[in-house]
């Protein structure tokens, strides 16, 4: 199982260390090292790095290095579910997953990893029952814990994790029932020069926060659950129902949770909101070349496309750029050579264009990669895939809880070939 | 306790000692000092932020050893929090003394008995964590109570101790009777602690490969799976992955543990689904095809295969990597998906990679238009790896698809405009590639090929490009004058080089033999005189005698028709895709070898095979018996199993048994399979010493038949090259004295494997057949409870026999000799029974010879000429005297 977790940052210092059995010897990151150097970009390394006597399963996340070592045959997948299981509990305590922030809670992330693992067995990876064990730090407490004396460690057993539904504490209480749900959608595409679309699916996800007194039993039914291709589910749904009555019936964590994923496959017609009429070229004999983008609506249902973000990895020998937006902002980050266009709201009468002139290396060949376009976008009030919720009901309580659907349409990994 | 406290302050003083100087470059100066003195602190608040004080010092790497007594002295507290860090600084330290740890022991018996499930929790956990065997001696009497503890939390983190327990010492674990407390626990009512005890079992059985600890039968099947739908993320992955050890009894039960599984493929977990997906492949095997279910359940798993894809990338590789042996093994679960493979600019290369792979092995004749569109695309991408395997896909598009080919060549000649050096290179390589496919249909290419010869540096592409000119010799003017060219920098050209640019001078000479005569004589002797290399240099004389002797006969063997090559290169031997299936999701998937191949994992992982009743390898199991002459069906078994994305498809120089196309290196195993395995059985061993069964290895570490793998030194003698192909070619034999056979053995249509040498020491060893091998020890007395086998492999009249002298030299009487081949490379197996009608008295002894056919399985062995049987042969318990 996992033998150990180093904590490595973007410039390769090993920051923290945890070794669930015997201690393993720094040394063995070298090997991790070697790999870093050679990908060149922190993106590129690869997760699965075999050792003379270890394997160091890794993952790159918020620009820091989860590395794991195991010594005996794991399945990957499992480190790389668990790895990320840390990365999102540390999210979680302390709002982001940074090294500063590992640092200055450095004996709390130690508690929790603690927790977290047995010998290299999972142990408490649910974020509500680690709460009840390990308190996450708040101003209050911490003031509040000086005063009188308190801790942050609770001392009761955490009674989740042994009932049937460990996910849910027994005893919940508020005074305000609530019940929201955000159905979000990203859609991954690619298009071609010709703005044809050479792929496109849709990835779901409905996020919960759920706050509701003692045992609620909920049920979220869907007006065209046939559009869904795959599923995946939070432990709590049971899944007899679903494939029954395609109806997710469940007992609610508390709090923040992710209820579902789902995918809309390619196979289905994916609605692409947007279309990108581009033209980036590059001289032959001059050193410079041109670049003119316009964006307008293809099929917004209706809504209006906010948040239009369009980013541009140039090549190399690209050295400035001379663009004038009729809308938002641009910045090309010489370093990266990251062209970024801000667009912000996207007005059907007006288009946004941007268009002006490149600048090359003095000397340099035109380049041979075209440059790819990576589109941002945000749509409220609508799921693309037409996905609806019907209704939520609710069993087991008697009061009345306040109910609420958003929807939200995002741009996932959208791409424009040039 | 005198004398502990002494020791607690010797040990103490020592301690600071010890760490002082380290101390300085690693910590504030005094502030150990500080630390001491507030750990003593009356005040429990500040005691506690001591504590965490010396454990965040802890975390970085400091060395706060020194505190060691101090911090255990806080132990003794009713604060859950202290006590908890308390309990993390001695899990750090107490290995480095163990001494002071002990002082612990009697707070962790005491906290065993606590009414707070989580105290008793607790304490035993981080007993089990404590590494020292002093300690874990007092483990055993508080661990026993955990196990059987009324609160299935304490009972749980008890199972997992059993495991840690036995990494520290097996022998008290085994010895105190807790693994069988461990197997009842599968029982238990409560699924994490099912769940936790399967994974204890699992970790423990690992390093014991033997064990059956995990006997799974019907019962413990249904409390797993009950157990399965209640327990954690973690839980079920633990549960899935010991179910995929069961084999079930009939397709009845298999199809109720599919149907009972499936729901899993719905998990949030990526690691749950593939676990699911891995007995799901598994299981699947044992349907019939035609039942409802089999294609429902087929149906089932494509979406959640594509659903990993829009993981976190590191997932995405795993679950690609595993994708790859799924396709390879059930091609039609994703072969409506294609899209979802196509690259993302900014996808981590690995992941890119990997997409590719997979495209080519989805390609089909219906999306092959969308995938070379694709292709296209990414041969103008920045990153140079992934533009490399983009343009060799094409190729092998090319050889998979033929509608596509010409669109496939089109789309290279494109490329090849781009005059991006790496390119145009990758483009030679497979387009030589094409021409092996499809002979005599795109050799219009060959002069926009021949513009770029200047450009090429990589010795892959001028070997391919040196092929192309030999093979298109006629229809190139310039031919000679283009590897003449080459000529020049003979010596400073890589062998893979070399060796293409003799063959294809001579292929020249053969075409054009009036104007290039000069030409051939100054390759042959560049080759023959003036190089090192022994594989260059016989080669060479190979050629120099086929032309001097008999040069009718030159011109079949080396002008004969190739073999086309065949579409995949690069597909897993079936029988290790078997394997790999039964282990997806694991490292072994990950890497596609062999979970035997692994460091430490390899201790106890066992061989797995599907236990598929229809299907499962009939393709290795069907070589073509009628092609008398060797020119069979490509045979699995040469397939590299492990290539990159193309192999290389016409790498015949270099590697011929493991990249080059199959026919020739059937050929010669079939011809040479007498001389190979009779020259070389000398060294015999016998690795088990406990028979019946016992496996018989067959190890000649030098291997005629294998020139290139195992590089021989450069005066081998004759007889070592198995025939006695008038080849001494180091003491220069006169050329004029071929073997009167060679033409005549040469005629057969096995000339496809002219490059290489065994073809003709095969043919020519065995027309001579005169030289039997004398018998070697096989098994030695001592391995077999005396029993010894010596033995031979000869040809008599024209059948391949396999000649043994068993002698008894036990104390009873052996009777009922039976013979097993296992699988190996030439597909050799028993043509009739072992006939061995008599038993066998003590010190007597017995010739029995066994006539061998090679249409048994095959399965490629390492090295090649490795030979395994078994004998269960049976012993007459009969005492003497």
């Amino acid at each position: 199982m996992i033998h150990s977790l180093f904590l490595i940052n973007h410039s390769g210092d090993i920051f923290l260390e945890k070794h669930w059995k015997s201690v393993i010897s720094r040394s063995v990151c070298d090997y991790f090292f070697e790999a870093k150097d050679k990908a060149v970009d922190p993106e590129n390394v690869p997760p699965v790095l075999q050792t003379p006597h270890h394997y160091l399963i890794s993952i790159y996340r918020d620009k820091l290095f989860f590395l794991s070592v195991i010594q005996t045959e794991v399945p990957p997948l499992f480190v790389i579910e668990f790895l990320h299981r840390v990365a999102d509990t540390i999210q979680d305590y302390f709002g982001e997953c940074s090294e500063s922030l590992i640092k200055d809670n450095v004996v709390t992330v130690y508690e929790l990893l603690e927790e977290m693992l047995d010998n290299g067995f999972p142990l408490a990876t649910e974020s509500n029952v680690l709460k009840e064990m390990i308190r996450p730090p708040t101003i209050l407490r911490s003031v509040v814990n000086t005063l009188i004396g308190g801790s942050n460690v609770g001392d009761t057993l955490p009674t989740g994790q042994l009932s049937s539904v460990p996910w849910r504490r027994v005893g919940v209480k508020y005074t305000n029932n609530e019940a929201y749900f955000d159905v979000i959608e990203e859609i991954d595409a690619i298009l071609d020069k010709s703005g044809t679309t050479v792929f496109a699916e849709i990835q779901g996800v409905i996020e919960a926060c759920v706050r509701l007194t003692g045992m609620p039993d909920l049920t979220l039914s869907f007006m065209n659950p046939r559009l869904l291709d795959d599923v995946s589910f939070h432990p709590c749904v049971r899944f007899k129902r679903w494939e029954s009555e395609q109806a997710l019936s469940f007992i609610p964590p508390d709090g923040n949770f992710t209820l579902m994923n789902y995918h809309v496959s390619s196979q289905n017609l994916v609605t692409i909101p947007v279309y990108v009429k581009q033209n980036i070229s590059f001289f032959e004999t001059e050193p410079c070349g041109r670049l003119d983008i316009t964006i307008g609506p293809k099929q917004t249902m209706g809504k209006t496309v906010e948040a239009l973000m369009v980013t541009i990895h140039m090549p190399k020998s690209v050295v400035s750029a001379n663009l004038t937006p009729t809308q938002g902002s641009y910045t090309y980050d010489l370093a990266t050579k990251v062209l970024v266009w801000d667009i912000g709201k996207l007005n059907p009468q007006k288009l946004p264009n941007l268009r002006g002139s490149l600048s090359l290396q003095a000397g340099a060949p035109k380049p041979e990669d075209n440059p790819s376009l990576n589109i941002d976008l945000k749509i409220q009030q609508v799921a693309i895939s037409g996905l609806k919720v019907s209704r939520l009901e609710m069993f087991g309580e008697k009061y009345k809880p306040f109910k609420g659907v958003k929807y939200v349409t995002k741009a996932g990994k959208f791409q424009v070939r040039t | 306790m005198q004398e502990w406290a002494n020791q607690l302050c010797e040990n103490r003083q020592f301690g600071s000692k010890m760490t002082d100087s380290k101390y300085f470059t690693t910590t504030k100066k005094g502030e150990i000092f500080e630390l001491k003195a507030e750990l003593n602190s009356d005040k429990k608040e500040k005691k506690k932020e001591a504590v965490k004080k010396v454990i965040a010092s802890m975390t970085v790497g400091k060395d706060v050893s020194a505190l060691f007594p101090d911090v255990v002295n806080c132990m003794q507290t009713d604060n859950l929090e202290l006590k908890k860090l308390v309990y993390l600084y001695l899990m750090n330290y107490a290995k480095s003394q163990p001494d002071m740890a002990i002082m612990a022991v009697n707070t962790f018996v005491k906290d065993c008995e606590d009414p707070n499930p989580l105290i008793r929790a607790l304490a035993v956990r981080t007993m089990g964590c404590i590494r020292v065997d002093k300690i874990t001696e007092y483990l055993c009497e508080p661990l026993r109570k955990c196990l059987k503890d009324e609160d299935p939390y304490v009972r749980k983190t008890a199972a997992v101790c059993v495991a840690k327990l036995h990494d520290i010492n097996a022998q008290l674990v085994e010895d105190q009777g807790f693994l069988d407390t461990l197997k009842d626990l599968i029982s238990d009512s409560n699924p994490m602690v099912v769940a936790n005890a399967v994974a204890a079992l699992s970790e423990i059985a690992e390093s014991h490969p033997n064990s059956n600890l995990l006997d799974l039968n019907p019962q413990t099947i249904n409390k797993l799976l009950t157990a399965l739908n209640e327990c954690t993320e973690w839980g079920q992955i633990f549960i899935l992955d010991c179910l995929a050890n069961y084999t079930p009894r009939d397709d009845r039960e298999s199809q109720s543990i599919c149907e009972r599984v499936t729901p899993r493929l719905s998990h949030a977990n990526s690691a749950v689904v593939l676990s699911a997906v891995k007995v799901l492949m598994k299981f699947m095997e044992m349907l019939p095809k035609d039942l409802d279910y089999y294609g429902t359940l087929l149906k089932k798993l494509a979406p959640p295969l594509v659903t990993l894809l829009s993981a976190e990338p590191e997932l995405q590789y795993v679950a690609l990597r595993n994708i790859n042996l799924i396709v390879q093994r059930r091609p039609e679960i994703l072969k409506h998906e294609m899209k979802v493979f196509f690259v993302k600019y900014n996808d981590p290369i690995y992941v890119k990679l990997e997409k590719l792979d997979i495209m080519i092995r989805l390609a089909s004749q219906a999306n092959i238009a969308q995938v070379l569109a694709e292709l296209k695309e990414y041969a103008t991408e920045v990153d140079v790896d992934f533009v490399r395997k983009a343009v060799r896909a094409i190729g092998r598009c090319a050889i998979k698809v033929e509608q596509s080919a010409e669109r496939c060549v089109s789309t290279l000649l494109d490329l090849i405009q781009t005059k991006v050096n790496y390119v145009v290179q990758e483009a030679i390589v497979v387009i030589k590639d094409i021409f092996r496919k499809y002979p005599n249909k795109y050799e219009s290419v060959i002069a926009t090929l021949c513009e770029n010869l200047d450009s090429l540096d990589e010795p892959e592409a001028r070997a391919a490009m040196i092929w192309i000119v030999g093979e298109y010799a006629e229809r190139i003017d310039n031919a000679d004058e283009l590897l003449e060219s080459f000529l020049e920098g003979f010596h400073d050209e890589s062998t893979q080089v070399q060796l293409q640019l003799l063959t294809a001078i001579v292929k020249l000479f053969l075409k054009k033999p009036t104007e290039t005569q000069e030409l051939v004589q100054q390759v042959l002797s560049l080759a023959t005189q003036d190089s090192d290399n022994p594989d260059l240099r016989d080669r060479g004389y190979i050629y120099w005698r086929l032309l001097s002797t008999d040069p009718v006969a030159a011109k079949e063997v080396v002008l004969a028709e190739k073999p086309l090559i065949s579409e995949e290169t690069d597909l897993i031997e079936p029988t290790l895709l078997e394997e790999l299936i039964c282990h997806i999701g694991t490292l072994a998937s990950v890497y596609h070898k062999p979970p035997s191949a692994f460091v430490e994992g390899s201790r106890g992982v066992q061989h797995k095979r599907l236990a598929g009743s229809s299907g499962s390898g009939e393709s290795v199991e069907s070589p073509d018996t009628g092609s008398a002459a060797g020119v069979s069906e490509a045979p699995p078994a040469v397939i590299p199993s492990q290539g990159d994305l193309l192999g290389d498809l016409l790498n015949l120089d270099l590697t011929p048994t493991t990249t080059g196309p199959p026919p020739p290196a059937s050929t010669g195993m079939q011809m040479g399979a007498m001389d190979l395995l009779g020259g070389g059985l000398d060294s015999l061993m016998g690795d088990e010493s406990e028979p019946p069964p016992i496996p018989l290895r067959t190890d000649t570490p030098q291997s005629p038949q294998l020139p290139h793998q195992s590089p021989s030194p450069p005066d081998y003698s004759p007889t070592e090259l198995g025939g006695d192909l008038g080849g001494s070619p180091a003491m220069g034999a006169p050329f004029g004295a071929p073997p009167a056979t060679m033409p005549a053995s040469f005629n057969a249509p096995v000339s496809g494997g002219l490059d290489d040498l065994f073809d003709l020491a095969g043919g020519v060893g065995m027309p001579m057949g005169a030289y039997n091998p004398p018998k070697t020890l096989w098994l030695p007395a001592m391995k077999a409870k005396g029993l010894e086998i010596s033995g031979t492999f000869v040809r008599r009249a024209g059948v391949i026999q396999m000649e043994m002298t068993l002698n008894n030299k036990a104390m009873s009487v052996m009777s009922d000799f039976a013979i097993q081949f296992n699988r190996n490379s030439f597909g050799l197996a028993p043509a009739g029974p072992l006939q061995i009608l008599t038993p066998l008295s003590p010190n007597q002894s017995i010739e029995a010879a066994l006539p061998l056919s090679t249409v048994g399985p095959v399965m490629k062995m390492e090295p090649l000429n490795n030979l395994q049987l078994t004998f269960p042969s049976v012993t007459n318990e009969k005492t003497a005297g």
